[in-house]
């Protein structure tokens, strides 16, 4: 369901929004390696749920709380604040009702966490502009038909939606195809153009 | 072999081969049914040595069919321990590391009280007399077991099928003795499909002539054909399909052709008769009476003004679900659902649906994916609980 781990450098920036014993539902958990960094750096009480029954037999082998469940489907079924945190990495863009989703993940979770590949980068602009194709990038490596990322959207379109949930953004970052962070001073218009992820805490 | 056959399980009714706790009038088990059960015993196994602090305990609830004898010969069929694939030096649950408790449900045959244990008040068999048990009241009795052992906190509870609905209601009725879960290819209910099935099974061994009424063992006889029918029909249920034709397909049994009469010209048919007639030597058809009718009444929800999730209401207890995807009896929405209402408690849950082909039966046989999740979610609970590699 998420993209290449090899480049989820948004992992740390997300571990560090988390202080240590918080309870944490990590929707669209995948190999569990969040929830492993969190358990080993915050001792957090750390839960998972994950599309692919592969991934929640690995993780549970692994001795991580992890249920098979998708994220369109099963939030309803956690009670309001249960959480501390409620993260969701690298996922929004896969699920079939981003706004119902993310709804939840606020619903749930004292604050959430939400990271996403920003469609805004000016590499996703150039491909479209020049090249007139689907971008196909390393961070996004799938063609057009078989994506399981169905639903893109752009830093300045989730701080749209964010408002329209009546949600707060406590703290965003964006970082740049090297993985670092984009200054804080720097104006929307910045980090939609160069920032290639997205990571924001949220409350409402 | 027909007198032996007539007698009760070699007696392992009344004076089981393994240990067994008395329970005197003073310490009565109290029923769902309304009444109190007194005297009555427990026979149970215990494998591994328990540790000074007595967190090591794990609980084992067996099946329907089942009995406390997990990892060790079991005295009356010659073969191996239930669970012996899961359970013992080394393996996964590991008794040179944990304590491991099973005990004969109550209702059974194998030397807890049941239905063809002597009834102290007639100096019979009880037979009918036996009042109804429930889940909850085989639960109930094995508490004053692990009591009688002084654990405080058991270390997890696991067990299948019918062991599954047991390790649920453990961790429903008595939350703060358990620290974590096993429900494995079980359900917080029977379905009516599932209680049709055991309809049948008691319909087959009460229109024995055999059965008179359930007080065969004074006419010195057994229905054993409708015990045979029973388990035949059941043991359908506990396969699948597609193992079914894997195994059997439609080959013959013995001979090249069709015989044109009914004798068991398939390999399945001869199967199912082998299955039949190996089962009445070991079971008491009473006691398949009050298996089935505990599971039949099992509905935790319904214990909880029909909301699951308040059957586990503020738990601590970790929990680890297992289901099969060819498991037709207690198929993967069972437990989905109690995943779902673990949730809804904001319970620390795991679930894993194992891909196989074997049904419902899955549970009792080498399958690594299974083992790979016992492990895992085992070794991180114990990290949890303190307890040393």
């Amino acid at each position: 369901m998420s993209v290449n781990h090899a480049q989820r450098v948004d992992l740390e920036v997300v571990a560090d929004l988390i202080p240590p014993q918080s309870r944490v539902l990590d929707v669209g958990s995948g190999d569990g390696l969040l929830l492993e960094l969190l358990q080993a750096t915050k001792q957090v009480d750390g839960r998972g749920m994950e599309l692919s029954q592969r991934g929640v037999n690995e993780c549970v082998a692994r001795g991580l709380s992890v249920i098979q469940g998708d994220a369109d489907k099963d939030l309803k079924f956690y009670p309001d604040k249960g959480f501390d945190f409620v993260v969701l990495s690298q996922t929004l863009q896969a699920t079939r009702n981003p706004k119902l989703v993310l709804d939840e993940l606020l619903r749930i979770g004292k604050h959430a966490i939400v990271s996403f590949p920003n469609f805004g980068h000016w590499r996703v602009r150039l491909s479209l502009f020049l090249e007139g194709r689907m971008p196909v990038t390393k961070d996004l490596p799938y063609c057009w038909y078989d994506t399981p990322n169905i639903h893109f959207c752009t830093i300045r379109d989730f701080v749209n939606l964010c408002e329209e949930l009546g949600a707060t953004v406590e703290k965003a970052t964006a970082l740049d195809a090297n993985g670092q962070k984009i200054g804080l001073s720097m104006p929307w218009w910045f980090w939609n153009f160069f920032g290639q992820q997205a990571v924001f805490l949220l409350k409402r | 072999m027909v007198a032996l056959r007539t007698k009760r399980t070699n007696n392992e009714a009344d004076e089981p081969s393994s240990p067994v706790l008395r329970f005197g009038a003073d310490k009565p088990l109290k029923l769902d049914a309304g009444t109190l059960l007194s005297p009555f015993q427990i026979a149970y196994k215990t494998y591994g040595t328990l540790n000074d602090a007595r967190s090591n305990a794990i609980l084992v609830c067996h099946a329907l069919t089942g009995d406390q004898h997990v990892a060790s010969t079991n005295p009356v069929t010659g073969k191996p321990g239930w669970w012996e694939v899961l359970i013992g030096p080394g393996k996964i649950i590991d008794t040179s590391r944990f304590f491991v408790i099973c005990s004969n449900v109550i209702g059974g045959c194998l030397g807890s009280t049941g239905p063809a244990s002597t009834n102290p008040a007639t100096g019979k068999p009880y037979g009918l007399d036996l009042p109804i048990i429930t889940i909850r009241d085989m639960v109930r009795a094995q508490l004053m077991l692990v009591d009688h052992f002084g654990i405080e906190k058991l270390f997890s509870v696991l067990g299948g099928s019918m062991g599954g609905m047991q390790v649920l209601q453990w961790a429903s009725s008595f939350p703060e003795r358990v620290f974590s879960a096993l429900p494995i290819a079980t359900g917080a209910r029977h379905s009516s499909q599932n209680i049709a099935f055991h309809e049948v099974g008691r319909q087959a061994v009460m229109a024995d002539p055999d059965w008179h009424g359930g007080k065969y063992f004074e006419q010195g006889k057994r229905p054993e054909k409708g015990l045979a029918v029973a388990r035949m029909a059941a043991h359908i249920t506990y396969l699948s399909e597609a193992a079914l034709h894997r195994k059997f397909g439609r080959n013959l049994q013995d001979r090249e052709a069709l015989t044109f009469g009914f004798d068991a010209d398939f390999q399945i048919e001869s199967y199912l008769r082998h299955q039949g007639m190996t089962f009445v030597d070991r079971f008491d058809a009473n006691s398949y009476l009050y298996m089935t009718r505990a599971m039949d009444y099992f509905d935790l929800a319904a214990d909880h003004g029909g909301r699951l999730a308040d059957a586990f209401a503020g738990t601590k207890t970790r929990f680890c679900l297992v289901s099969f995807t060819s498991d037709w009896l207690f198929p993967t929405e069972e437990s989905r659902s109690v995943v779902h209402a673990l949730n809804a408690a904001g319970a620390s849950v795991s679930f894993v649906e194992i891909e196989t082909d074997r049904g419902h039966d899955a549970f009792l046989l080498d399958e690594p994916e299974l083992f790979a999740a016992i492990n895992g979610f085992i070794a991180s609970a114990a990290r949890a609980r303190g307890l040393s590699a």
